[in-house]
């Protein structure tokens, strides 16, 4: 199972360009809304066509603007889940499997029957989609897919509409439906525990560009910039400049740190808000702080604190309500920067 | 009371129906999926809706009449429009086609995307498209469509007056038939028909809702 998407694509704010290649995984793309993820999808199902570039599923042109060839999307067998599932209103379960069945009457009865099972759908074959839950349409979009015969899975924000516990069980299911594509999927999101628990690897877009491809856990340890930083989540980041090797400014924190290595092209320094460190005494890469205001979420506490004395853009702090309760009532608090964890971000 | 009026009616806005029904939906179909000049498309289509019917009836004779190019050329094989019966069903279709077509545009475009582009995906050719997924889903517009460009069928008069004439027991329909009855100043006949008019207008809005109500979900017409 192999895809490689090589396309431009001219939108009214910007110019996808989206260049990579999928082989036996699944490949995340990241990106808030409207950067053009799923346009990049709708490319490569034909529904959309880009201005120019290729598109190989598994050796077969889809799409070559140099070739002329453009494949209707009927011809392509690409699987596509639509955020909100598409299934046929006028049809039952039953019917909308069906439809996208091929073979003999026999084959359809049997792939239905198969699919219907698969997903646990018996009950509900002949009830029509608005008599289904999210989580039950959802299973019957993928029944319809799978009962196709479709090459590649394409996942068009498949989660996003959910509660979260109906979303884990469906992430659950989606372990079902990837072994039928030798595990491919293309996952489009803008979630990152999503992104993180489904793929492999993952692409962050932003603005229509598509930057470097990463292994997921490196994206989400050296994420490299500024919007990949912000979309796997990082909540504190700061304009920065280099002043050598090992130190930056934190210009708009108002001051300075020991972090890894610095890049020349710095220009943002970033820092996960778990991974800031209360102090009551100062030392290496500790800053003397001011309390801004403190939030209580479910599980933990939010703090927002800013550099003492200063008028610094305030750095978001997590940490479990048991420390705080030991913390709060300290008259000198330091924060301390752990300097493995300070992520140098390019623009 | 003579019934000609009555039957002529029914049998002109019938035929006249079944045309627009196809032709509207189609070129709703077609109009939707244009890129280029859908706004001119458009405004052909629709302009008989708001030209006077007169204007209609008119421009008909013009396109159509003896003395014109399709005129002359329809003489050769003995067809002649003018004040018959199919002139009055050609100037029904004309005024009612933009009903049919504006209504199945507005359902078709009301369409959720994604539903036709998962058919497409899913291998569906566009005519298997079409009949299974668009007409259902489309379905009460379609059939308010049907009942509107009907029932504006059943009270057309300018643009038949002018281009099938008020031929009684030929030509003459009911509305053209109030007209005469009218001028000769027969109220009475005048009213009646008028009553009936309203009658079949009324029955079929109401069966048209009817209808709707019914098959508002998962309610099958076509499948």
């Amino acid at each position: 199972m192999e895809l490689t998407v090589r396309i431009k694509k001219k939108l009214r704010n910007f110019t996808l360009a989206a260049d990579f290649s999928v082989k036996d995984e699944v490949f995340a793309l990241l990106g808030a809304s409207g950067c053009g993820k799923s346009m990049t999808l709708k490319c490569i199902a034909g529904i959309e066509t880009p201005d120019s570039g290729s598109i190989v599923l598994n050796g077969r042109v889809l799409y070559d603007s140099d070739k002329k060839i453009n494949l209707s999307p009927q011809k392509r067998r690409v699987g596509y889940l639509f955020q909100n599932y598409a299934l046929f209103p006028n049809m039952t379960i039953r019917e909308n499997i069906r439809f996208a069945a091929g073979g003999t009457a026999a084959q359809k009865d049997e792939k239905v029957q198969a699919n219907l099972e698969r997903f646990s759908l018996l009950e509900l074959a002949d009830a029509y989609p608005a008599e289904l839950s999210g989580g039950q349409q959802q299973r019957a979009a993928f029944a319809r897919i799978l009962a196709s015969d479709a090459e590649l899975l394409l996942l068009d924000e498949p989660f996003s509409a959910l509660d979260s516990y109906l979303k884990w069980q469906l992430e659950l299911e989606l372990g079902k439906v990837l072994p039928s594509y030798e595990g491919t999927a293309l996952l489009v999101s803008h979630d990152r525990g999503e992104v993180y628990r489904l793929a492999d690897t993952v692409a962050v877009i932003n603005q229509g560009k598509m930057e470097k491809v990463h292994e997921k856990k490196e994206l989400f340890q050296k994420p490299g910039t500024l919007a990949a930083a912000l979309l796997t989540g990082c909540k504190n980041v700061s304009a920065a400049s280099r002043l050598d090797a090992h130190h930056v400014r934190a210009e708009d924190w108002q001051f300075d740190l020991l972090a890894g290595d610095v890049a020349e092209d710095i220009k943002y320094v970033g820092i996960r808000a778990h991974f800031l460190e209360f102090r009551r005494q100062p030392g290496e890469n500790t800053i003397p702080i001011d309390i801004v205001k403190v939030i209580e979420d479910t599980f933990s506490m939010l703090v927002m604190v800013r550099k003492a004395g200063s008028d610094g853009k305030a750095i978001r702090c997590e940490l479990p309500k048991k420390e705080w309760q030991q913390l709060k009532d300290a008259t000198e608090l330091y924060l301390y920067f752990p300097p493995e964890k300070i992520m140098v971000l390019q623009q | 009371m003579e019934l000609s009026p009555l039957v002529i009616t029914l049998e002109t806005a019938g035929a006249a129906t079944v045309v627009t029904f196809f032709a509207g939906i189609g070129l709703a179909w077609m109009v939707v999926r244009m890129n280029r000049l859908k706004g001119l498309a458009d405004a052909i289509i629709t302009l008989p809706m708001v030209l006077p019917p007169t204007v209609v009836g008119f421009f008909l004779l013009l396109l159509l009449g003896k003395r014109s190019v399709l005129g002359k050329f329809l003489l050769q094989w003995d067809v002649s429009l003018v004040f018959t019966w199919k002139a009055a069903v050609i100037a029904a279709i004309v005024v009612s086609l933009p009903l049919m077509y504006r209504t199945a545009r507005g359902a078709f475009e009301q369409l959720d995307p994604n539903i036709l582009y998962a058919a497409r995906t899913l291998g569906a050719s566009e005519w298997r498209i079409f009949w299974h997924i668009l007409l259902p889903n489309a379905r009460s517009g379609i059939l308010a469509g049907l009942v509107l460009s009907f029932t504006r069928a059943l009270g057309e008069f300018g643009a038949t007056i002018m281009f099938a004439g008020n031929i009684p027991g030929k030509t003459q329909t009911m509305s053209t038939a109030i007209y005469a009855a009218v001028q000769a100043n027969d109220y009475a006949l005048a009213f009646d028909w008028a009553m009936v008019i309203v009658f079949f207008s009324l029955f079929f809005v109401v069966l048209m809702n009817w209808w709707i109500a019914r098959s508002g979900k998962g309610g099958c017409l076509w499948n």
